[in-house]
């Protein structure tokens, strides 16, 4: 770019051109906005009659199958298998979001409230899990909850034999909430850090006991790093893939295992990418709505970025 | 009236910091977090032919993965695309971040929206949607099309630690450089880019690590002979699982230590 | 018998660096009912600490604490009769200044009606009625200040503990809040413990002061008192402005820099010093007079202030600068480089320990 270019559109000092951005905006263009738009194309046509891909007719027969199935004989029906899917994901996530909010509400205060040394250390502890491969972390949690893991061993040891946890929705919950506990842990603690205890020790002046300072002070203090939190697991967690398919035994049970199945041995583009835009739809719904919940009790905008 | 210079005995007076177990959890929460982690760490020693049978220690599996072809061809790739994936996404990321930061205009929505995807939009959503894409118009899966699918969506990650920087400078520094002289260029190589610099290289570990440990992405988009590590350890994983698995793991696992560990190192050097 | 009662009060703390601080070293106190008592000292000297440790935020290590008859030492935060207006006021900021009144109130399971009327009543005490349903973030620095103190009296506390509770004020507004402070401590009857590190206002303010240095009480006493008769050079020159000048005893009076000489019977009649060695003198700026005397101390004109009341002339004795504060009208200023002659009022002078 030329200097004069930049002298031309200078503000203040140290201000540069907007147009800088332009080639990021167009890699990104190319990146996602096309194929997000390809996704919403494709999902109005016909799947291919062999092989993958699409045929070029309209049709906007994979949002009709959502909810209705072509019987063989050629009536139809009403199909429950992907709303039932989509429940799944729905409940799934939630519980994940909840049961990761329950542990990392007292961890982050507990964090937050060690001296500065420790407080390092156990910050880094939470962080680490971070930047470890979720397949891995899923990996691990796995061997943990197989039948000849620890969990299995000791289940069978107390003749509990015929329980299994592994390729369970249970499994499958146990391995979103381990993946996903740290994306909680880390806006708490953020929260947690900035809450100024001295606002603890005015109500306990006034009288007020542990659980009403925690559930009167703290929580609503900390309540923007709770919002983010929440947003952090749960949309993740609604387009999870490895955690169903790896602990929850293959059985598609969240979206996002079924999108993957209609990529592949399915051949259903179009469905897929129907899917596919419904859990767009569905994201971009949630995050209005935290943003909405965010705006109203904390006063400030949630940012995703 | 009592004068005892002695400590009074009394109720037992616990910190009102603390508060009740809220301790228990938090080890018990850091328990459950690094007990999978441990577990694979001990097994990568077993010497057992399954990975969930302990028989005794050896070093076996790791001899085992070093001299496995597969995997260092998918190691091999797995590295290509992260750095590509980083140089070109720390790149977008620079210039997006000086083009629109300190900018409060109508367009710049449309290009936050882009940037923010990513985050937003469940991974497997995007890898088909680039699958389909690409195949519509005939890139080719493989190596090329990995590293572009990665560079996008590593953008927010590395612009992430910069746009937090950003938002801590004030105009002071910019305006005394001003002030003394500079012109707009001088001031961005002697002033904003050395501001930035701890930020960007945070963003570019981000984004290699992000790369690195991409699974969905590069499920959909490798190409025969283009597996990924994250890809390979997935279907070992599917097949039989040997305490392989667990030496590869393990040997990752490390490695994000250090990373861990070299950008706290960095950030303590900075302050 | 006193209503708030300290013995023997002890609290180290560890640094991070492995060193011990002795916040409180051996502290007692007794502060009378309804007292308006100041501890005043430097910064660090332990009167957070032991403004804490009455709150039951800090625990001593060993001491003992009593409010009308009842040792609270042993109890915690939540359940002594005491509440505190902090440094930093710590407004809840989530809630309404009426919802931050009522907080301390419904810990007390007080009944709704009486909740709301003493909140109103609160208010009115400190004279913001029309701010119940705002913010704190929406309050003046001035507001917020009187919201915390309305916090704190609804509760009807036996003591009411302010830990700087106007320093973040500016003059005129602080001015303002020492005298409403000292009012409603009158017609409330509550007993104040007020801590400061600005000694004009805890000459304005107090009943008695106390001095802290290091952790330890160095004076107790009424304002006057403290001012008039410090027991010794770090009370006398931490307590309003003093001149602290080295000379010298001998049997008739003692000799002072710049020729100066105060006979025994001029030097405040309650002060006892040897008949030689080196003595340290007291002398306030404004006990000082233009004199043409023998005796008076003699020496040059360095600089000479303005400051609306009263002119303040520095003069430079031998080695020893000094400070009068002389009347801005009726007396003659002198001139930068003149000589001049000070002299100390009658029984002004003190000799203090060092
Ligand atoms: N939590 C703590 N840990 C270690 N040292 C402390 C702690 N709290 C106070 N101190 C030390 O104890 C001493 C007394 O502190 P304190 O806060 O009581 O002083 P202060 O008289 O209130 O001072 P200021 O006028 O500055 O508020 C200081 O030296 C301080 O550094
Ligand atoms: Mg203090």
């Amino acid at each position: 770019m030329s200097k004069k270019h930049v002298k031309q559109l200078e503000g203040r000092p140290g201000q540069t051109s907007p147009l800088l951005a332009l080639p990021t905006v167009i890699f990104l263009t190319i990146g996602i906005g096309i194929p997000i738009l390809v996704t919403i194309i494709y999902s109005f046509l016909d799947r291919a009659e062999i092989g993958m891909g699409v045929k070029w007719h309209f049709n906007p027969t994979s949002y009709k199958s959502l909810f209705i199935i072509e019987n063989l004989d050629g009536t139809t029906g009403f199909d429950s298998r992907w709303i039932k899917v989509l429940w799944n994901s729905f409940l799934y996530s939630g519980i994940t979001t909840i049961v990761t909010a329950i542990f990392s509400i007292p961890i982050a205060m507990w964090i937050a409230t060690r001296d500065e040394n420790k407080r390092n250390i156990l910050l880094a502890a939470v962080t680490l899990p971070f930047w470890i491969s979720i397949l891995i972390r899923t990996y691990g949690i796995r061997q943990i909850i197989d039948d000849n893991g620890p969990i299995g061993t000791i289940m069978h040891k107390l003749g509990y034999a015929h329980y299994h946890i592994i390729y369970t929705p249970t499994a499958t919950l146990i391995g979103l909430v381990y993946v996903f506990l740290p994306f909680m842990i880390l806006p708490i603690y953020s929260s947690a850090e900035r809450f100024d205890f001295r606002m603890a020790e005015a109500a306990y002046d006034l009288g007020a006991r542990r659980w009403t300072v925690l559930r009167r002070i703290v929580l609503p203090s900390i309540r923007p790093g709770i919002i983010a939190g929440i947003a952090l697991v749960f949309i993740p967690a609604l387009g999870s893939f490895l955690q169903s398919d790896m602990l929850g035994g293959g059985k598609t049970n969240m979206i996002a295992n079924v999108i993957a199945l209609n990529f592949g041995q399915a051949r259903n583009w179009p469905f897929g990418c129907a899917l596919s835009v419904l859990l767009i739809a569905l994201t971009l719904g949630f995050v209005k709505l935290i943003q909405w919940i965010g705006k109203k009790s904390t006063g400030e905008k949630v940012s995703f970025i | 009236m009592t004068t005892s210079h002695t400590a009074p005995k009394r109720r037992r007076l616990v910190n009102l910091r603390n508060f009740p177990s809220f301790t228990a959890v938090s080890w018990g929460v850091l328990f459950f977090l690094y007990i999978p982690l441990a577990y694979v760490l001990f097994y990568s020693f077993n010497s057992s032919r399954i990975a969930t049978i302990w028989q005794s220690f050896s070093l076996h599996w790791y001899s085992v993965t070093f001299h496995d072809p597969d995997i260092q061809r998918a190691l091999s790739n797995s590295i290509k695309i992260a750095i590509g994936a980083t140089i070109f996404s720390t790149f977008f990321a620079v210039i997006a971040a000086l083009g629109l930061l300190r900018m409060k205009r109508a367009g710049s929505a449309f290009a936050w929206a882009l940037i923010g995807a990513p985050l937003l939009i469940a991974e497997i959503v995007l890898a088909v949607g680039t699958l389909a894409f690409f195949r519509a118009v005939n890139i080719p899966l493989g190596l090329v099309a990995m590293t572009i699918a990665h560079t996008a969506f590593c953008i927010p990650f590395a612009l992430i630690p910069i746009r937090a920087r950003l938002g801590q400078l004030d105009n002071a520094p910019f305006e005394a450089a001003a002030d003394l002289g500079a012109n707009e260029v001088q001031i961005l190589r002697r002033i904003t880019l050395p501001l930035l610099a701890p930020a960007i290289i945070s963003g570019a570990l981000l984004a290699f690590a992000i790369s690195i440990d991409d699974f969905i992405t590069s499920f959909f988009l490798s190409g025969p002979g283009s597996t990924t590590l994250p890809v390979f350890i997935f279907g070992m994983i599917r097949s039989t699982v040997t305490p392989e698995v667990d030496a590869i793991s393990s040997l990752l696992l490390l490695f994000s230590g250090v990373v861990l560990i070299s950008s706290y190192v960095l950030n303590r050097r900075r302050r | 018998m006193s209503f708030l009662q300290i013995e023997h009060v002890r609290k180290t703390f560890t640094t991070p660096e492995g060193g011990e601080v002795h916040a409180l070293d051996d502290v007692s106190l007794d502060i009378q009912a309804g007292e308006f008592f100041v501890m005043l000292g430097p910064s660090g000297c332990g009167k957070t600490t032991l403004l804490r440790s009455i709150a039951g935020l800090e625990y001593p290590d060993s001491g003992m604490i009593s409010v009308d008859g009842q040792r609270i030492d042993d109890i915690p935060a939540y359940e002594r009769p005491v509440n505190t207006v902090f440094q930093s006021y710590a407004l809840f900021p989530h809630m309404t200044v009426e919802q931050n009144i009522a907080f301390g109130l419904e810990m007390e399971k007080v009944s709704k009606e009486e909740i709301k009327q003493r909140v109103e009543f609160a208010l009115a005490q400190v004279k913001l009625e029309g701010m119940a349903k705002r913010r704190p973030s929406q309050l003046s620095g001035g507001q917020q200040q009187r919201i915390a103190l309305a916090r704190a009296l609804a509760k009807k506390p036996k003591v009411l503990l302010l830990d700087e509770p106007l320093s973040a004020l500016d003059l005129k507004l602080r001015r303002g809040m020492q005298i409403e402070l000292k009012r409603l401590q009158q017609e409330t009857g509550i007993t104040f413990v007020f801590v400061t590190h600005d000694q004009e206002e805890a000459m304005s303010m107090g009943d008695r002061i106390a001095v802290f240095k290091d952790g330890k009480i160095v004076q107790l006493d009424t304002p006057r008192e403290i001012y008039r008769r410090p027991v010794n050079a770090f009370v006398a020159d931490f307590i309003g402005e003093t001149n602290l000048i080295e000379g010298s005893a001998t049997e008739t009076g003692i000799h002072l820099p710049g020729g100066g000489f105060i006979s025994r019977n001029h030097i405040a009649p309650d002060c006892q010093f040897g008949t030689s060695g080196p003595v340290t003198v007291a002398i306030r700026p404004e006990d000082f007079e233009l004199s043409e005397n023998e005796g008076a101390l003699k020496g040059t004109v360095r600089d000479v202030i303005f400051t609306g009341d009263s002119v303040r002339v520095h003069v430079l004795l031998d080695e020893t600068e000094v400070v009068a504060s002389l009347a801005s009208y009726g007396v003659r200023v002198p001139d930068r480089g003149e000589t001049i002659g000070l002299n100390p009022l009658e029984h002004s002078a003190r000799t203090v320990a060092s």
